[in-house]
Formats: structure tokens, C-alpha cells, sequence
């Protein structure tokens, strides 16, 4: 039971984070992507610059999770074009809609019902993908 | 403290509360990444009898649905009692390129213009919202991650392929900002 509940707090926490951040705004998506604003930047650089760190000390501390299991970081596949190719068009659809996969559900926490249609169209273009994988280049 | 919190959050505040996420899911055993709950919710609705790419076993991936029920809740919260009397802090300039695309500036988290179902009903609201998924989908499947699992997480972890991955979320964003908005708009 605390097993689940763990990760319903933590869900929890993050939807909270994202809307007192701003980052599930379209607005604010709007400004980053006009470069008007350091707001983003700031969100991401902190994240990113933090996160660096608390990884770099896991490694070296030789960390252990809540399990008592070595902490392992698996590297991400060798290659360009997915990334490059599948990110471009996860951008498309992040700007169109102001909304990345996590701030989508929160949105529809917010009451922006209206996300049940972004979170089908989501579905739909997972579902393409796996049906395409084999054809696309990776 | 409830007074502080409902307070709009400064950026270092922010970006420290969201590698603070990456770092207990970590401790947890697990690793921060929200798009695959999409592949996860396909093989639940069982995708994987056509598609071998969601024959997996997704009930290891459990945890991850809760963490997104759980992200739902924490929207449900804000908006209900964590909720600030100021309007959202948008630069004047944005609000300015927003009126010329006759968005208007309305101080909420998102234009209530168009975030409402008589705007999906036109079709132009259709393809935002529906086509707006779809992208958002195929492209965080093929990139095998998003803001999250690319940007925070593969990022924290000196990741090349999440730096490329990056790059091409801002290539995306800003030609749809800036070349495709003026068309649709």
C-alpha cells in the first residue's frame, strides 16, 4: 500500500511544482519560445545544473535506493536522427499546444477538460509511432 | 507558509523543486520520465495485439501511472487552493506578439480563448488540440522522451543524445512559434 501511495505523493508534489512554476502556462511556453522571458530558462537551467550535481554525488557516494539496491544510470542509445527528428516534432506539438506530456494531465487537473482531447491526439500519435517504428530511421 | 506557497514561485525555486522530483524517483528506483506512461497507456488499452512495439509488460510501469494520477491530483490542488491573486507575470512583448496573432493577455494560466470546447468545436481548435496531441505523442515515442526524461533527466546525467533530443524541441518550438502561428492565427 505505502508502496503506491509513495508514488501518488510524489505525482502529487509535481503537479503542484508545475503549476506554481508556471511551466504547464501557454503563455509562458509562448515567451521562452520568443525569447522574451529568462522565466523558462531560469526553471530549466536550475533543474538541469542541480540535477547535474545530485547525480554526479549518487555516483560518487555509490548511492542505494529506498530498496537498499545500487543506483544504476543507464545510458541513453548512440545515435542522432531519432533524437533530432522526434524531438523536432515534439517541439511542434509543445508550442502548439503550450503543453508538454507532464503539464497536459495537470491542465486537466486544473479543470482544462478540454486536455482529454490533447491527451487522445497524444494516444493516437504514441500508437502511430509504434505501428510506424520499423519504417522510420532511427 | 499556505501564504507562501500560494505565491507565484520564483524560477530557482522552481528548477530546484523539479530536480528534487528527478532525485526521490531515483531513491524510489525509478527514473524520472512522463512520456511513457503513453506507451504504457496504449499496451493497457491493448495496442500490443497489432503492434509488437506495446507487447511489453506494462505492469512494471505501475508506478509511473500513479505518479500521473498523482500529477493530476497536485493540478486539482493548485487550482482549487493554492491558487494566487496575481495575474500571471507576462512580459509586456509577448503580450504584444500575442495581440498581433489576436490572442489576448487574460492573466490565467492559459487563454481561456482558446482552452474551452466551443474553440475545439471550430476546426482549426480541432487541429490545434487533437493535432497538437498527435505531434506531442509521436514525437516524444520517437525521440524516446521529453521534457522530462530528456531535458532534466538525460541532461542531469550528461546525456549527448538528450542534448541533441533538446536541440530538436527548440527547433520544433520555434518553427511553430514563429513560422507557423502567423499562418494559423
Amino acid at each position: 500500500m505505502m508502496k503506491s501511495v509513495k508514488y501518488i505523493l510524489a505525482g502529487t508534489l509535481f503537479g503542484i511544482i508545475m503549476s506554481k512554476s508556471e511551466a504547464i502556462s501557454w503563455y509562458r511556453i509562448q515567451e521562452m519560445f520568443r525569447f522574451q522571458s529568462f522565466h523558462m530558462f531560469g526553471i530549466m537551467g536550475t533543474a538541469v545544473i542541480t540535477g547535474v550535481i545530485a547525480v554526479w554525488l549518487m555516483k560518487k557516494m555509490k548511492s542505494r535506493d529506498v530498496e537498499g539496491k545500487p543506483i544504476s544510470f543507464t545510458d541513453k542509445e548512440k545515435s542522432w536522427r531519432r533524437y533530432l527528428f522526434g524531438g523536432t516534432i515534439f517541439g511542434l506539438g509543445w508550442a502548439l499546444t503550450g503543453a508538454c506530456p507532464g503539464p497536459v494531465f495537470v491542465l486537466l487537473g486544473q479543470g482544462y477538460l478540454v486536455m482529454i482531447v490533447v491527451i487522445f491526439g497524444s494516444l493516437l500519435g504514441t500508437f502511430v509511432y509504434g505501428l510506424l517504428k520499423t519504417r522510420l530511421p532511427h | 507558509m499556505l501564504e507562501l506557497i500560494k505565491q507565484p514561485w520564483p524560477w530557482y525555486t522552481s528548477g530546484l523543486a523539479i530536480s528534487f522530483i528527478m532525485v526521490i524517483l531515483i531513491f524510489f528506483g525509478k527514473s524520472f520520465g512522463f512520456s511513457s506512461n503513453l506507451r504504457t497507456m496504449c499496451s493497457m488499452l491493448g495496442a500490443g495485439k497489432w503492434v509488437s512495439f506495446f507487447n511489453f509488460d506494462w505492469k512494471a510501469q505501475r508506478w509511473n501511472l500513479l505518479f500521473l494520477i498523482g500529477s493530476v491530483i497536485g493540478g486539482f490542488i493548485s487550482a482549487n487552493w493554492l491558487q494566487s491573486d496575481v495575474p500571471l507575470n507576462l512580459s509586456q512583448a509577448t503580450i504584444q506578439d500575442l495581440q498581433k496573432l489576436n490572442i489576448q493577455f487574460d492573466g490565467n494560466i492559459v487563454p481561456s480563448q482558446l482552452f474551452n470546447w466551443d474553440f475545439l468545436a471550430t476546426g482549426k481548435g480541432l487541429l490545434i488540440f487533437l493535432g497538437g496531441g498527435f505531434l506531442i505523442g509521436f514525437g516524444t515515442r520517437y525521440a524516446g522522451g521529453c521534457t522530462s526524461g530528456h531535458a532534466i533527466s538525460g541532461l542531469s546525467n550528461l546525456q549527448i543524445p538528450s542534448l541533441i533530443a533538446v536541440i530538436g524541441f527548440f527547433i520544433g518550438g520555434l518553427v511553430m512559434t514563429h513560422l507557423i502561428f502567423p499562418l494559423l492565427f
